[in-house]
């Protein structure tokens, strides 16, 4: 459940949050009865501690039930160290080639016309309605040893899959989608007149992307890489088909949380849930920030 | 400088925005490119700053080609319709942009590049404005600075896309004004886009009036309104009736009844009498080529705006001067001053 807890971060766009709130302080002038207003919103409250604080508590609880020694004790085994260790490499590169993808992708589709621009866009959004498992089988199809290039990467030694490659390749094919989305709508509602201003103005293309373009994006760039951080932190199907859970060595955080689950080490396997279940706060809090400041960017230009 | 275009042609798809568009821009004018939405004058405008590209045909600054430079190598300034200020930089930055972005060989020292965008925003004189970002501006000062900015490249080819469009009646006068006497003070070439013909003509030493993709008249404000070249520029410039005629031998008929009107000798057949609203003058019924009843009448200000339904079946509406005031119900003459035929 925990390993999950990153895939539910909410992907709707800050502005409609924004709209929600104004809608909900309209609201506020419609008096429903005071009963009905208090028994929907300890329905509300009883719901959320239900599925969502109580689980989040039980983690920790969990995690520190032989007190801090056996939590820490646990977080210093080599194979934890592995699987973090592994897990942060794997985020780093995944993000990275998001990053670089996401922001390419996004400006050839909110700056140029181009014929097979809406099967683009639908392709982009392809990582997020093929289950994760299928994903992972599919980079098996492609570079297991009976896969399409399976032969020519044993002829030249190079292993793809139970590897880093193959756990960072399909966590990026999973991820992929965030940057991008993040962005698209961004870079459509600016246009392209700032950069058109910027090269009439004798800027050349570095200068355009690095001074007008990149600061008008920067807030949605920095929400897309902590979502899709968040993601390939929490990824579990598609790393579990392609990682072949070798210990100490191609175990994921997630894949490790589940193989010391089922080996009864209760404490060891809240310990590293609960840096993930962390993980999910610290994402919430600076998703929480970086929309006030998506809000402020839209509410300044929004004349 | 001069600018010279020739045989522009640009399509979007199947739709034709610039349709063989020749046109020469005297050194130090200030040029109206006037036309209804869709005529294709932002996109003459964005190919002469190079934003966009021709499908065929030239342009060329001072006699050199200029479709062999990029807009980045054109010198050209350009005011986005929307002002396309840089968001997140305040007002100083805006305006020092085109001096920071420079290749080093050439690029001014700071003290320079502050000096002179202290001069550019005294210029626009909103020098006070300088630590605010747009955002918090209002639509003139963003006009204005949008102007320093593109004026602190020293521009050879000032171009202003819709530069009022945007604004509301009472600053867009006071702007027009302004942009007229600021072109007097630095006399750099400039074009501007419009589709007011109030600001064409109050504005600029020429304007040229487009129409679907096709430049129908070049000429002084004075020659655009007074001697309209087509009954597209006539109908589209000034408040004009226009009413089908019919030319034969010399003869202007409006349906059966011949009127006491000439046509050119080069006009027959099917044509448009074209009359300005104010040259319509009143007269008793019986006398004037025209009779018809007043349907209603509105003031407005000197002048009273009349419908008259002509004996012929068409309905016009004239202004005339309120000493003699009109009554709906009267029936009166009516006698153009001036008028246009033009076939077709």
């Amino acid at each position: 459940m925990t390993m999950q807890i990153a895939d539910g971060v909410s992907l709707a766009p800050p502005e409609a949050t924004a709209r929600a709130h104004k809608a909900a302080a309209r609201n506020n002038l419609r008096t429903e009865p005071r009963a009905v207003r208090i028994a929907i919103i300890t329905l509300a409250i009883a719901f959320l501690s239900m599925f969502v604080v109580l689980p989040l508590v039980l983690v920790f609880a969990q995690a520190f039930s032989r007190g801090i020694l056996a939590y820490l004790a646990a977080l210093a085994e080599p194979e934890a160290l592995a699987a973090i260790k592994l897990t942060l490499v794997v985020a780093a590169i995944s993000v990275s080639l998001n990053l670089v993808f996401g922001l390419v992708a996004s400006w050839a589709i909110a700056k140029f016309e181009f014929t097979g621009k809406t099967f683009l866009i639908t392709l982009i959004d392809l990582p997020f309605s093929v289950s994760p498992v299928i994903s992972g089988l599919v980079f098996v199809l492609l570079f297991g040893a009976q896969g399409y290039f399976g032969g020519w990467l044993r002829d030249h030694d190079i292993q793809v899959l139970f590897a880093v490659p193959g756990i960072a390749l399909a966590t990026t094919f999973v991820t992929f989608p965030f940057v991008a989305r993040a962005l698209i709508p961004l870079m459509q509602e600016q246009g392209t007149q700032e950069e058109e201003a910027a090269i009439s103005l004798g800027a050349s293309g570095l200068q355009t992307f690095f001074r007008v373009t990149l600061p008008n994006i920067k807030w949605g760039v920095l929400y897309g890489v902590l979502l899709c951080n968040a993601r390939a932190m929490g990824e579990f199907g598609a790393v579990s088909v392609v990682s072949g859970h070798i210990r100490g060595e191609t175990n994921t955080m997630p894949l490790l949380v589940e193989i010391l689950y089922n080996e009864y080490q209760f404490v060891a396997a809240f310990a590293i849930a609960s840096l993930l279940a962390m993980l999910a706060l610290i994402t919430l809090i600076a998703k929480t920030i970086l929309e006030r400041h998506l809000d402020e960017g839209h509410d300044a230009s929004d004349h | 400088m001069t600018i010279e275009v020739k045989n522009l042609v640009k399509s979007f798809g199947s739709f034709k925005a610039l349709d063989g568009v020749d046109l020469k821009v005297n050194d130090g004018e200030l040029l109206a490119l006037l036309g209804p939405s869709g005529s294709g004058k932002t996109t003459l405008l964005r190919i002469i700053a190079g934003l966009d590209w021709p499908d065929s045909g030239e342009v060329s600054f001072n006699g050199e080609d200029a479709l062999a430079q990029g807009a980045r190598e054109r010198h050209v300034g350009f005011v986005f319709q929307h002002y396309a200020l840089f968001r997140h930089m305040s007002v100083f930055e805006n305006v020092a942009f085109g001096l920071r972005v420079q290749p080093r060989a050439v690029r001014k020292d700071e003290a320079t590049i502050r000096r002179r965008v202290k001069e550019l925003l005294d210029l626009v004189q909103l020098d006070w404005l300088a630590d605010r970002y747009p955002g918090q501006l209002s639509g003139g000062q963003r006009q204005r600075i949008a102007l320093a900015r593109a004026l602190a490249i020293e521009p050879r080819i000032l171009l202003l896309d819709e530069p009022f469009g945007a604004l509301d009646a009472k600053v867009r006068k006071e702007l027009r004004k302004w942009l007229r006497s600021l072109h007097h003070e630095i006399n750099v070439t400039s074009i501007f886009v419009t589709h007011d013909q109030e600001e064409a003509l109050e504005v600029a030493n020429r304007v040229v009036v487009m129409d679907k993709g096709r430049i129908e008249q070049i000429g002084s404000p004075d020659d655009v309104y007074e001697t309209p070249a087509t009954a597209f520029v006539h109908g589209f410039i000034g408040e004009s009736i226009e009413l089908p005629v019919q030319v034969e031998g010399g003869v202007v008929k409006l349906g059966d009844r011949p009127l006491d009107l000439a046509a050119d000798v080069s006009v027959s057949g099917a044509s448009k009498l074209f009359v300005r609203r104010h040259d319509m003058l009143v007269g008793p019924a019986g006398s004037g080529a025209f009779e018809g009843a007043v349907q209603h009448v509105r003031n407005f200000g000197p002048v009273q705006r009349a419908e008259v339904a002509l004996s012929g079946g068409e309905t016009i509406e004239i202004d005339a001067p309120r000493d003699r005031e009109l009554r709906a119900g009267d029936t009166i003459g009516l006698k153009p001053r001036r008028y246009r035929i033009f076939a077709g």
